[in-house]
């Protein structure tokens, strides 16, 4: 009891000594301290390191090669130029095509374009399917496409090749496309699947007595609600093929190369001088379509990735 | 063999398992044309499960279901004559109201005049004017739920199929709510089959009440028959609250009459009746807490003296807790004879009202 009694005492005391006045209201933080520095400072590190290289290739690529030469790579350019991301885009040469890397623009936008639709107008069914008709097998099924998405690519190359050639689309645009669907269905089925498990069953039930039929309920229903994870899918689709050169070089000629070989091309070619602007430049571009849709998308990219958490 | 004449449902031999787990087991229901039927039971008992084979939302897999005379087990839902209300409301939020209450109909291809008809039919049945042009986001849960059964309306079917329709409201607009449904169905006269697990919308909503457990039927009555004559021992602890009293003792003749007997407590049964010949042997004692009287004389066939425990007032009534033969008891008094912790009192009842059961079968002797 007494004990007890000499504890509280104490403590109101030590309370009384340190503040000069009651507690009251929010708790006040101070601008600098431990935590906000440690906060801050790792961000601000983390932000420059990623940050510098694309310093540096913008700087470069602004530069005439008489200047790249001097070897300051993080000054800024003195004569700012522009040449470089005209050679880049429009007479760079890789093998005996001068055209720069228009071409292999145009060729990713044919690869990109469909793959995207097609992957994602399947995926987006199929994970319907699985997440509100269970089938016979469906579980089976659903088993066979996650343990497709953990298999490496490279083992499937060469059988693609030959399947490939013997229906006739190696090398072609149509060939590329598909193998780009095939191979973003694990994941965006995954996706779909789980999206549409999270919503509510018995907005599904309340569908099927009224009537509508798979595609009905499809349509009609799912389909205006999922607006998200639709945005999310066109991001992961959009960045990864055009990012792709794997398949790019494997299943394409040259004259229907994407982007990405093209680059790959224009830097490593060894005969004559090293264009650093040029090379730069050309990066930047091919860059820039991923980097244009997280900047319109990152938003919505967000809500997505989290709708699936916070829909009640 | 057809469904009788008369019967709106007919449900038998259903039999449902998923792998080797059996939800429903051989199970026979008949509903009248007309007939407000409550499935009443704790969660996982299959009474939802119940309700979507008769919706068709889940395959079945043995037996048939007859709706109207006519054999539907393997019918879609659309095509069954049922409508539907669940319980999280379900309705589509990309639509508005007047979208929700039509969607179905335009499935269907019903003409543009005759959905705006229904629609107007429903709304004004439910007052739900107002809120046509509204999406589900901008109701509240009470108006949703209307909505819901406005849904079920518009589709003019003969089977009302309600799952748990009030269990997200708040207490107050589940009352409220709770008479409109029995209004709605005093001015439809449809069948309707109403899923829940609160007795108390049982009680006031049923013509007749399934209760059920593990998958069976335990016992289909009338609210009151079920309420005064439980079939077994899970029936009468499920149902009445506060909850009916049992005391574990056993049954023994003496002096030529039947009594219970629990440690010094013995009650004659002269007046209880009997559901078969009574054979000696360890039984429970029920009775409800209502069904006690408390220091009201002599009259009584049984009395007993006892001591209060704890008082406790829920502001129309008091219950009163006390222990005889050593096990739990409550009584329920008005709140004006209310007495006092560790007064002792007089506890006096009718053995008729009492339900006696097997201690090992839990049935009713």
């Amino acid at each position: 009891m007494s004990m007890a009694n000499t504890t509280v005492q104490t403590s109101t005391a030590a309370g009384a000594r340190q503040d000069v006045t009651e507690p009251y209201g929010p708790k006040p933080r101070r601008m600098f301290s431990r935590r906000n520095i440690f906060l801050y400072g790792t961000l601000i590190v983390v932000a420059l390191y990623y940050l510098l290289p694309l310093y540096v290739m913008v700087v470069t690529s602004l530069k005439g090669m008489p200047e790249i030469r001097l070897g300051n790579i993080f000054s800024p350019p003195l004569e700012i130029t522009f040449e470089p991301w005209v050679k880049a885009w429009a007479t760079a040469c890789t093998g005996l095509n001068c055209d720069g890397l228009s071409r292999g623009f145009w060729n990713s936008v044919r690869i990109t374009v469909p793959s995207v639709l097609l992957s994602i107008a399947i995926a987006s069914v199929n994970g319907y399917a699985l997440a509100n008709w269970r089938f016979k097998g469906a579980d089976t099924f659903f088993v066979i496409l996650i343990v497709g998405a953990f298999i490496p690519y490279q083992v499937m190359i060469y059988p693609i090749v030959i399947i490939l050639r013997e229906i006739g689309l190696y090398g072609s645009l149509s060939g590329l496309v598909i193998v780009h669907s095939i191979f973003g269905m694990p994941i965006l089925t995954l996706l779909f699947r789980n999206y549409f498990s999270s919503m509510p069953e018995e907005l599904f039930r309340a569908a099927r007595v009224d009537g509508a039929g798979f595609w009905g309920i499809f349509l009609r229903i799912m389909l205006p609600m999922s607006l998200p994870i639709f945005v999310v899918a066109i991001i992961l689709q959009v960045t990864g093929i055009w990012n792709d050169f794997l398949f790019g070089v494997v299943y394409t000629r040259p004259d229907t190369y994407p982007m990405t070989v093209q680059l790959n091309n224009i830097v490593n070619s060894v005969q004559g001088v090293k264009e650093y602007n040029v090379n730069m430049a050309a990066t930047i571009l091919t860059g820039l379509v991923p980097l244009i849709v997280y900047f319109i998308s990152g938003k919505l990219f967000v809500r997505g990735i989290a709708a699936g958490a916070v829909k009640g | 063999m057809t469904a009788a004449n008369g019967t709106s449902v007919s449900i038998q031999d259903l039999s449902l398992n998923f792998g080797v787990i059996s939800v429903l087991q051989t199970l026979n229901l008949d509903v009248a044309e007309g007939e407000f039927i409550v499935l009443l039971g704790p969660s996982g008992c299959g009474k939802s499960t119940l309700l979507n084979c008769i919706a068709g939302l889940l395959d079945i897999s043995e037996g048939r279901i007859f709706i109207k005379g006519k054999n539907v087990t393997w019918e879609e839902p659309k095509d069954r004559g049922i409508g539907m209300v669940f319980q999280s409301y379900a309705l589509y939020p990309q639509m508005t109201v007047e979208k929700n209450l039509s969607f179905g109909l335009r499935v269907a291809g019903i003409p543009k005049d005759e959905i705006g008809k229904r629609i107007a039919r429903a709304a004004e049945i439910l007052q739900i004017e107002p809120l046509l042009q509204r999406k589900p986001a901008a109701l509240s849960g009470g108006q949703r739920q209307r909505v819901a059964i406005g849904r079920a309306l518009v589709r003019d079917v003969d089977v009302f199929l309600f799952d748990e329709p009030l269990s997200n409201l708040d207490a107050k607009l589940r009352a409220e709510l709770r008479v409109e449904i029995k209004l709605l169905h005093r001015k439809l006269q449809n069948t309707m089959i109403y899923v829940t697990h609160d007795q108390i919308e049982a009680m006031t909503l049923a013509d007749r009440i399934a209760v059920m457990k593990g998958g069976v039927i335990q016992q289909l009555d009338a609210p009151q028959t079920i309420y005064n004559r439980p079939v077994n021992r899970f029936v009468a602890g499920f149902l009445g609250s506060p909850a009916m009293n049992f005391i574990d003792g056993h049954l023994e003749n003496a002096d030529g009459g039947w009594r219970f007997v629990a440690d010094a407590l013995k009650i004659p049964l002269g007046t209880y009746d009997f559901a078969g010949p009574p054979v000696a042997g360890p039984v429970s004692f029920g009775i409800r807490p209502e069904h006690v009287s408390l220091n009201s004389g002599t009259g009584w066939p049984f009395s007993t003296d006892a001591k209060v425990e704890v008082v406790e007032p829920m502001g129309s009534d008091t219950l009163v807790w006390l222990k005889l033969a050593q096990q739990n008891f409550s009584v329920r008094v008005t709140s004006e004879r209310t007495p006092k912790n560790d007064e002792a009192v007089t506890l006096g009842f009718d053995p008729m009202r009492a339900s006696l059961f097997d201690t090992a079968t839990g049935t009713r002797i």
